[in-house]
């Protein structure tokens, strides 16, 4: 599997690491801080952090390529071909949209 | 057919042609109690114990292709009960149990070889992690040795001590764990059930469920046709969400790709299991000579049954760096299986929100050590309605509930575990 990354060419997936399917999306902190953790939101954020669709097929998914530009990549892929019809820059995504960066006053 | 020495013997004079036919190869009929779905161990073992067991003997196990064509057929065949948390700890050694006596049991020569496994420690931290989990072991009745550098010198003298980044420093020994025969057990299976009246049905895919008025499973489509069945168990592995799916359920598991190597066959090396955790490696030998070796899943979602060569390059490295004269043996064979893993690294074993069918899934790499008590607990599940004992805490709403068993301490990225 090689992924055709948009700054630096195609290249060997050893390059890149996972973090999985993008259509998952975090759902509002907010509606759970107002709500006290409201049913409805945790059932959100549970469905969020720990179910999957899991597709045999296509899937969008993001991926960062850590051994060339550091970009983050969301990709077409298909899960049980390994064939890939889609690469774009992603950025702002990925894990920089994750819990932890969107928390984050670190710098 | 019963085996023993004296069938061996007889079948001998006859140029072996007089063997009978190891499993029937019927038709499906039009309702079962039991449907199981997917003839790997884990299918084919539930089945066995239903009849044995808790006396249901109406049973179908349907597979898609041809038993143990799965991970069943595919895994690096390592059999343990090294687990540390509530849950898994009780539920393993209940499958070791079981190992020791399946032979019998079944009346099957599964080549269950108690070789013993090593995990080894590079660092003091990783040390106090080990002793920890023998001593957990070891209060529950798991025998578990704590051993140094010198002591692991003894039985591994091949390997390299003073790696720069890992030098050995002692391992983790379980002298009970070991390998089997995988094909073995699937067939052992197979042949039990069978003679005790299950349908084992090949080339039979399921596509869907049949369902009543108030959403009540009560058969499954398959391609050989309509099955009716009082419940149906699922134990698919790999494709667990695609089966679920058909029933309109999301899990909370992923199917990535796990790899693993064989290289040619040499004289007797490897007196049992090594891992090298530190350098995601770990190898055995087989009964043919072979080095049996793996490590790491390749770390995307998967249905392919095959990898990359990343993840290829990065066992084959490992193994180097632990034991340098692997450098001179050929690889002959290297494959893939599809895992289903779990968010938090361990199974599920439970009834799901859709009455009259039920799950068993969340295996991960681990589940080869596993089939004899999954197949005994699902088995208890489906026939008494009531969780098994032993696999409790194998629910699938623990994840909701906050009552996750994450052995390897890593959150809801199935790729890490
Ligand atoms: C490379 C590798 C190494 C491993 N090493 C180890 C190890 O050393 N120790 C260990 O404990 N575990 C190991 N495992 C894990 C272990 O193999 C699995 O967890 C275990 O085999 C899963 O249970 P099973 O045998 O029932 O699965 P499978 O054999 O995969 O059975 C599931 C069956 O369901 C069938 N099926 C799927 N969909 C349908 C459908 N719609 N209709 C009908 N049938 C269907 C499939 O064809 C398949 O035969 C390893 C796995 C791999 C891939």
């Amino acid at each position: 599997m090689r992924i055709a990354c948009p700054f630096c060419g195609e290249r060997e997936n050893g390059e890149f690491t996972y973090l999985g399917d993008a259509k998952p999306q975090r759902p509002a902190m907010v509606a759970l801080e107002v709500a006290g953790g409201a049913a409805g939101e945790a059932e959100a954020f549970y469905d969020y952090v720990y179910l999957r669709d899991n597709v045999a097929g296509e899937m969008d998914e993001y991926w960062y390529h850590g051994g060339g530009c550091r970009s983050w990549l969301r990709l077409t892929r298909n899960t049980a071909t390994h064939e890939i019809t889609s690469v774009e820059a992603a950025p702002g995504t990925g894990a920089s949209s994750s819990p932890a960066s969107t928390a984050g006053t670190i710098s | 057919m019963k085996y023993s020495i004296f069938s061996l013997a007889r079948a001998a004079l006859s140029g072996h042609k007089s063997w009978a036919r190891t499993w029937r190869d019927p038709a499906p009929k039009s309702h079962y109690d039991v449907v199981i779905i997917g003839g790997g161990g884990h299918g084919l073992a539930t089945a066995y114990f239903l009849a044995h067991t808790y006396g249901i003997r109406n049973v179908a196990v349907l597979e898609k292709g041809w038993i143990g064509s799965g991970n069943a057929g595919r895994n690096t065949t390592i059999i343990r009960s090294n687990y540390m948390l509530p849950g898994n700890t009780g539920f393993y050694e209940l499958s070791m149990k079981l190992w020791e006596s399946m032979e019998q049991d079944l009346n099957y020569n599964t080549m269950v070889s108690q070789r013993g496994i090593i995990n080894l420690y590079h660092s003091d931290a990783q040390r106090d992690a080990f002793a920890r989990r023998g001593n957990v072991m070891r209060i529950n009745g798991i025998d578990a040795e704590l051993l140094d550098a010198v002591q692991i010198r003894k039985m591994l003298p091949f390997l390299n001590y003073d790696n720069a980044r890992f030098p050995i420093q002692g391992g983790l020994l379980q002298r009970r764990a070991g390998t089997a025969r995988h094909d073995a057990v699937v067939w052992g299976y197979a042949h039990a059930a069978d003679k005790l009246g299950v349908d084992v049905i090949q080339n039979c895919e399921v596509t869907g469920f049949t369902r009543d008025a108030n959403g009540k499973v009560t058969g499954v489509e398959t391609s050989r046709g309509r099955i009716g069945a009082g419940k149906v168990g699922m134990a698919v592995a790999g494709s667990s969400s695609r089966v679920a799916a058909m029933a309109g359920l999301r899990l909370p598991i992923e199917s990535h790709v796990l790899q693993a190597f064989v290289s040619e066959a040499i004289k007797p090396l490897i007196p049992g299991v090594i891992t090298f955790g530190a350098g995601h490696f770990y190898v055995s030998q087989s009964d043919k000579g072979g080095l049996v070796f793996g490590g790491d899943l390749d770390g995307y979602n998967s249905y392919a049954q095959r990898g990359n060569m990343p993840v290829m390059e990065d066992v084959c490295e490992g193994g180097m760096a632990l034991m340098p004269m692997i450098g001179r043996v050929r690889l002959l064979r290297q494959w893939g299986g599809i895992m289903d893993m779990s968010m938090d690294g361990t199974p599920i074993i439970d009834r799901t929100p859709v009455d009259g069918l039920y799950i068993n899934a969340g295996w991960c790499y681990g589940g080869f050590k596993a089939t004899p008590a999954s197949g005994l607990t699902f088995a208890h599940l489906l026939a008494r309605e009531e969780p098994h004992e032993e696999a409790r805490r194998f629910r699938l709403d623990r994840f909701q509930r906050g009552l996750m068993i994450d052995e390897k301490g890593q959150g809801a990225q199935p790729n890490l575990h």
